[in-house]
């Protein structure tokens, strides 16, 4: 296991140095390792509003008993960052009770759970450490459990109060569920079962647009926590569990086993947040960040220092970040340029690295395949199946072996950039001018010199073609990396999925967009520039 | 007499199809070998067992007296020029730099001064075609081309497999001319593959007709005319003089 981690520090490590020779921003991740004797405790959360928030006042907490801290907001669902903490890639996130019986331990809810929260945590926190060494903070204060919501309208015409008056009239009313929600056994998969619910028609909806659709009519019924901000904000009313088949969802720290063991001071200063927030203090924070768009890290700062845990910090900048978020998207853009121009380096590092990478090993490869074509179909076959598991998916796949953050990301982004180079240098160098390549032979070429003179200068414009279609879905896939702290743009894309921010979520997405634009019309112009004349001028009909 | 070329009892087959049943046959050197037959005949698959692109089943083929069996086939064929029946010009190449391909495969010490010279002597001068790129040439252009990148390394022994074939007569009439020329300056041994008895009587010292895998008869072609061996050489005579006459004729 440390051989393991040891190697994977190195890997990082040199992946990080080729980052900075490459001539971009250094990342932040770089800071854990100046370091030498006390390694910085990576502070992480999942993609929603009250992770954000609460990963926050845990980072900023460590910062205040002068802890070396490491960010790594947004991770993937509860899969990646659970997995990310088993492996010590991660050192603390904010976890649920329910979510970590059910998602995690994969047990079910007993009767006696449902109706005292201890019990539960006493269930996880036993369990987690004996399987994992993961160890469970006494827990926070409040319960952030599932609430399902509908419009107040909808509330009156159909006489909704609770989940059982949901289950009469369900045959009329539509849903869009988070696709969390919808997969889950302590969600919609046991819920409809237990009250007998049969909707009209379930869509799986990401949460930015989940609550526009339904106040827009477009749906009737979604998903939400019951610490939701944007409850308030959309006036919605949040049916009672009358039979109570939710489980307390009470919020805890997560720590890692290497933090469990080897580091008191963290425990002890993260241990000063049990028992001390309520429902109604985190809803309302989560309100200042959903509804409001204030600064995660000022919201959190204001509720620290609301809690005398931190000195109370001067006002000035939470009312300066109150005023960007009122004003139009180009000021708010501007206003964001500093950062905008580092994840887009961030992101090309991520881009270059991955495709330079996938270039050395895939035209090798489509070379090598053209002399055992038997070979070949096996080998297409099989990255061919790389390329159909889910980003997301194939991201998850990386972290027991690589942990979180760049290494696995590049890894990923390389295997999915390999397919088109080494299929488009297969077919280039096999379809190469016959006639040249057996004359050649004829005349005494050997295999080499038929490969360097003939084939593969006629290939070049195949090979780079293949090249261009790798970068532009390399720039793509890349947004998906933030999901495992890899950063980039897609940062404030997830980050504003997660708040149902849509100004985030463009200031991710336009750059991402114009970036595979302008990528893609670069490598045009190199494919036109290194094209052999006697092809560029049969292209204009010589 | 001396014997560049030797083909003893050589057999072949593409899977079970036969292509050489027991062909046997000599190249005088410096003189012109036509191997005439039509499409199926086996006269390309010969052509190729010269050159070691096609390995006999059974049977022995000598390269000045010497079984190609013991030379790797990379080093047999820079010994032996070829023109292929589409010239096979690299594409990205200009003219002086393809006809140079064989002076530098075996590490000549000028291959462009060897390829300029071959050129001028197919009818192609350098200062005029030598920067221009084979898709810039007519198809006779391109054929003396090819015959000059045979011939830079001033091979002794040339294979030509249908190299007049793909031509409109009066560019090939221009390349019989240019060959010819060639041949009289450089006096190379030469195999010429074609499906045309009349190129054949016009270009070749001695003919050799191939039907079905083995040679009917071979001889010059006053020796076919005066005596053809089989009704098939007789019958090829007979179709390539009445296709004749009316130019003969006048």
């Amino acid at each position: 296991m440390s051989a393991i981690r040891s190697l994977r520090m190195r890997v990082c490590r040199v992946l990080l140095s080729a980052a900075v020779l490459l001539g971009s921003g250094t990342p932040r991740h770089v800071a854990a390792q100046d370091a030498p004797e006390r390694a910085a405790v990576v502070v992480a959360s999942k993609p929603f509003g009250e992770s954000f928030l609460l990963a926050e006042m845990f980072a900023q907490l460590l910062e205040a008993e002068g802890i070396l801290v490491t960010r790594r907001p947004g991770l993937g669902a509860t899969e990646v960052a659970f997995e990310a903490l088993r492996t010590n890639a991660i050192d603390v996130y904010p976890e649920y009770t329910g979510t970590g019986l059910l998602a995690v331990l994969r047990d079910s809810m007993t009767t006696a759970m449902r109706e005292d929260p201890r019990r539960l945590f006493a269930r996880v926190s036993d369990e987690f450490a004996r399987r994992y060494g993961v160890r469970w903070l006494p827990p926070l204060g409040f319960e952030n459990g599932y609430a399902i919501a509908v419009r107040r309208e909808t509330a009156t015409r159909y006489r909704l109060r609770t989940l059982s008056d949901l289950a009469r009239e369900s045959g009329a009313l539509q849903a869009g569920f988070t696709n969390d929600f919808i997969g889950r056994p302590d969600g919609f998969v046991g819920l409809r079962v237990f009250y007998g619910i049969s909707l009209r028609s379930v869509r799986p909806l990401a949460p930015a647009v989940k609550y526009q659709a339904l106040s827009s009519g477009a749906i009737d019924v979604i998903d939400g926590y019951s610490t939701d901000g944007l409850l308030a904000r959309f006036d919605l009313i949040t049916l009672v569990d009358d039979r109570h088949f939710f489980p307390p969802y009470e919020a805890a720290a997560l720590v890692s086993p290497r933090v469990s063991a080897e580091r008191a001071d963290v425990i002890a200063a993260l241990s000063r947040l049990s028992g001390r927030l309520t429902e109604g203090d985190v809803r309302r924070w989560n309100a200042l960040i959903e509804v409001e768009q204030r600064p995660i890290a000022d919201v959190a700062r204001g509720a620290l220092a609301e809690l005398a845990l931190v000195r109370a910090a001067g006002t000035g900048d939470v009312a300066t970040a109150g005023r960007a978020a009122t004003s139009g998207f180009l000021a708010y853009s501007w206003a964001r340029r500093a950062e905008t121009w580092r994840l887009i380096r961030e992101h090309l590092v991520l881009v270059s690295i991955a495709l330079a990478a996938a270039i050395m090993v895939a035209v090798p490869l489509g070379v090598l395949l053209t002399r055992t074509p038997r070979a070949a179909a096996w080998v297409m076959q099989g990255l061919g199946i790389v390329q159909t598991i889910p980003s997301l998916a194939l991201l998850a796949f990386m972290i027991p072996v690589l942990g979180i953050g760049l290494a696995p990301a590049l890894v990923a982004l390389w295997l999915y950039a390999l397919l088109p180079i080494a299929r488009a240098t297969y077919s280039g160098v096999s379809n190469a001018d016959p006639d040249a390549v057996a004359a050649s032979e004829a005349l005494g070429a050997t295999a080499w010199q038929r490969l360097w003179w003939v084939q593969l200068p006629l290939a070049t414009p195949a090979v780079l073609a293949g090249v261009r279609t790798s970068a532009v879905i390399t720039v793509g896939a890349a947004t998906l990396a933030a999901f495992i702290g890899a950063g980039g743009l897609g940062e404030p894309i997830i980050t504003g999925l997660g708040l149902a921010d849509s100004r985030l979520v463009l200031s991710g997405a336009l750059p991402a967009a114009a970036l595979a634009v302008v990528v893609d019309l670069a490598l045009a112009a190199v494919e036109r520039a290194v094209t052999p004349a006697y092809l560029r001028r049969r292209r204009t009909g010589v | 007499m001396t014997v560049a070329l030797e083909a003893e009892a050589l057999h072949h087959a593409y899977g079970i199809t036969p292509t050489l049943r027991g062909v046997s046959l000599q190249v005088r050197t410096g003189s012109l070998l036509a191997i005439v037959g039509e499409s199926g005949s086996g006269k390309t698959t010969l052509l190729r067992c010269f050159n070691g692109l096609v390995q006999p089943t059974a049977g022995a083929v000598r390269v000045d007296g010497v079984d190609v069996r013991g030379t790797p086939g990379d080093a047999l064929r820079r010994r032996l020029g070829f023109v292929p029946q589409t010239g096979g010009l690299l594409p990205h190449w200009s003219v002086l730099r393809n006809a140079a391909l064989v002076p530098r495969l075996i590490g000549h010490a000028d291959p462009e001064r060897a390829a300029a010279e071959a050129l001028t002597l197919v009818g192609m001068p350098p200062a005029e075609f030598g920067a221009r790129l084979p898709h810039e040439l007519s198809g006779g252009q391109r054929q003396r081309v090819a015959l000059a990148r045979a011939l830079a390394a001033r091979q002794d022994i040339v294979l030509l497999d249908e190299p007049f074939g793909a031509l409109d007569a009066l560019s090939r009439a221009v390349v019989h001319e240019a060959f010819e020329h060639v041949r009289a300056e450089l006096r190379f041994t030469a195999v010429l593959v074609t499906h045309d008895l009349a190129e054949a009587a016009r270009l070749a010292d001695e003919i050799a007709v191939m039907r079905s895998g083995v040679v009917e008869q071979i001889g010059t072609l006053a020796t076919l005319q005066a005596a053809p061996a089989t009704a098939y050489v007789e019958e090829l005579l007979l179709r390539a003089t009445a296709a004749a006459r009316p130019l003969v004729g006048q």
